[in-house]
């Protein structure tokens, strides 16, 4: 057996050495909806890293229960009650968040960081590290969303948190909003931006490439 | 132990009682948290009538918060349940806790709409709705503004929303929908507040009192508004709600009423 993680990896390794955005490139789709302003950005970052904790936690507890057959289902039951949970916990408090958010809490369900990590950690791993590993992942999504949310709030809108930094030029300021920022697409470009800046940082995470580019050739006489 | 673990009886069990499990857990949050949820979904209905007619916002611009929306509700709108068929007022209900809603779900309390008078798809009608008066913030009773209640079908969903009109009962103050569930960044525009921003001023009905306003393409005049670019069925959708709930099986009886009380 390969030698123990250590706490510390556990929980830092996803953030910038294996993040589940930039480097597995999962979880993109909410991604590009919530970070549109990075109040709703921060509460999906919450809600998700909570969701991933507790299934990692939870089936972690039961992981020698559960049978192979239905391992799949058995983790899907546990995310998927999280999910209704945190759902109802935001519209009780923070009700114009969840409106907002409306349908992507609900889709944290298909969030593939959750199923991933119940999958390839909780159910072989004992139920402290498997917490952990979710907060872990849970923060390396957490930190490109806000990422995403402050240049896309701070550009998009000269706002940070709903507060104008940047005053805009229809307010009397000098600043000239780019509305592609507010737009998902400009998400896309964002995310693109960062894993090319991450994988400059850190060698390691550039991949061979799949296949190479046949030169061109002369046609035929 | 590995192969008891895979038995079919051991499968089942689990899969029971973790179903057991989770509901009792999801079932519980949900039972717990409602009376929480219901105060905000009360709290964002007044906020949203208030928006409607024109005084959601305090002076300086910012959103109230939940108490002075609240003083602000009890202050200056009073709700009546009114008799739709007959446009009389009755005084009988509390309009607190009447919920049209679900008076039109009961077939004691509402009447299903024949297909070709069905225009806005609810399949069926209540006999009572409520409706809000903005009243003069002076005490003497004026009203301010009429706030009626209309849903009907767009694309995907029923749009429940607000009509909020001046006291010549003709004058659009505002439009809003509190809930909808029309695609997001077509549809969905209906919640863009560019797109609300067309409708104060628009006047609801011709001379004759027929309803004609009318959502299209290249709008023009004063009974026109702008459709939503890529949201054909959304658009039809807002069109067929606001003739029908204005129309005879609306709040045309009640609305004529007024009229004469006024006249």
């Amino acid at each position: 057996m390969a030698k123990q993680a250590s706490t510390r990896e556990v929980l830092f390794d996803p953030v910038f050495n294996n993040n589940p955005i930039a480097l597995q490139i999962l979880g993109i789709c909410s991604a590009l909806a919530v970070t549109s302003n990075l109040n709703t950005a921060l509460v999906m970052a919450i809600a998700l890293t909570s969701v991933t904790a507790f299934s990692n936690l939870f089936i972690s507890l039961i992981r020698k229960q559960i049978p192979g057959s239905i391992r799949m289902i058995v983790q899907m039951v546990i995310i998927a009650s999280l999910v209704i949970v945190v759902d109802q916990i935001l519209r009780a408090y923070a009700f114009s968040l969840a409106k907002q958010l409306s349908v992507f809490v609900g889709l944290i369900i298909t969030n593939c960081i959750v199923m991933g990590r119940a999958e390839a950690y909780a159910m072989q791993n004992p139920p402290w590290p498997s917490f952990l590993d979710g907060v872990g992942n849970g923060l390396g999504y957490s930190v490109m969303l806000v990422a995403l949310g402050v240049v896309r709030e701070l550009f998009g809108a000269g706002k940070l948190l709903g507060i104008e930094i940047l005053p805009l030029v229809k307010d009397g300021g000098w600043y000239v909003p780019n509305g592609l920022l507010l737009l998902p697409p400009s998400a896309f470009f964002l995310i693109g931006l960062f894993i090319w800046a991450l994988r400059t940082w850190k060698k390691g995470q550039q991949e061979p490439a799949t296949f190479t580019i046949a030169p061109q050739v002369k046609e035929a006489e | 132990m590995s192969s008891n673990k895979e038995s079919t009886a051991r499968t089942l069990i689990v899969a029971l009682v973790v179903s057991l499990v989770a509901s009792v857990f999801v079932a519980g949050s949900a039972i717990y948290l409602k009376p929480v949820q219901q105060e905000n979904r009360l709290l964002d209905r007044q906020r949203s009538i208030l928006a409607i007619a024109g005084v959601g916002a305090s002076p300086s611009g910012t959103a109230l918060s939940s108490a002075e929306v609240r003083a602000l509700f009890t202050r200056r709108i009073k709700a009546q349940v009114i008799d739709l068929t007959t446009g009389e007022a009755d005084a009988s209900r509390d309009a607190l806790t009447f919920d049209a809603l679900k008076a039109a779900q009961d077939p004691k309390t509402s009447i299903a709409l024949p297909g070709n008078e069905d225009i806005a798809s609810i399949k069926r009608r209540e006999q009572y709705a409520t409706v809000y008066r903005l009243e003069k913030d002076d005490g003497s009773g004026e009203l301010e503004a009429l706030i009626l209640p209309v849903r009907g079908y767009g694309l995907w969903s029923t749009l429940y929303g607000f009509l909020a009109i001046k006291p010549d009962l003709n004058t659009v103050i505002g439009l809003g929908f509190y809930q909808q569930g029309e695609t997001p960044g077509l549809g969905g525009e209906v919640d863009n507040p560019k797109w609300k921003s067309l409708w104060p001023g628009k006047t609801l009905f011709d001379a004759s009192g027929k309803p004609v306003v009318e959502v299209v393409k290249n709008a023009s005049g004063e009974h026109q508004i702008d459709a939503l670019a890529g949201a054909t069925l959304t658009s039809k959708g807002v069109d067929h709600l606001l003739r029908f709930w204005l129309g005879e099986q609306g709040f045309g009886p009640y609305l004529a009423k007024l009229r004469q009380e006024g006249a």
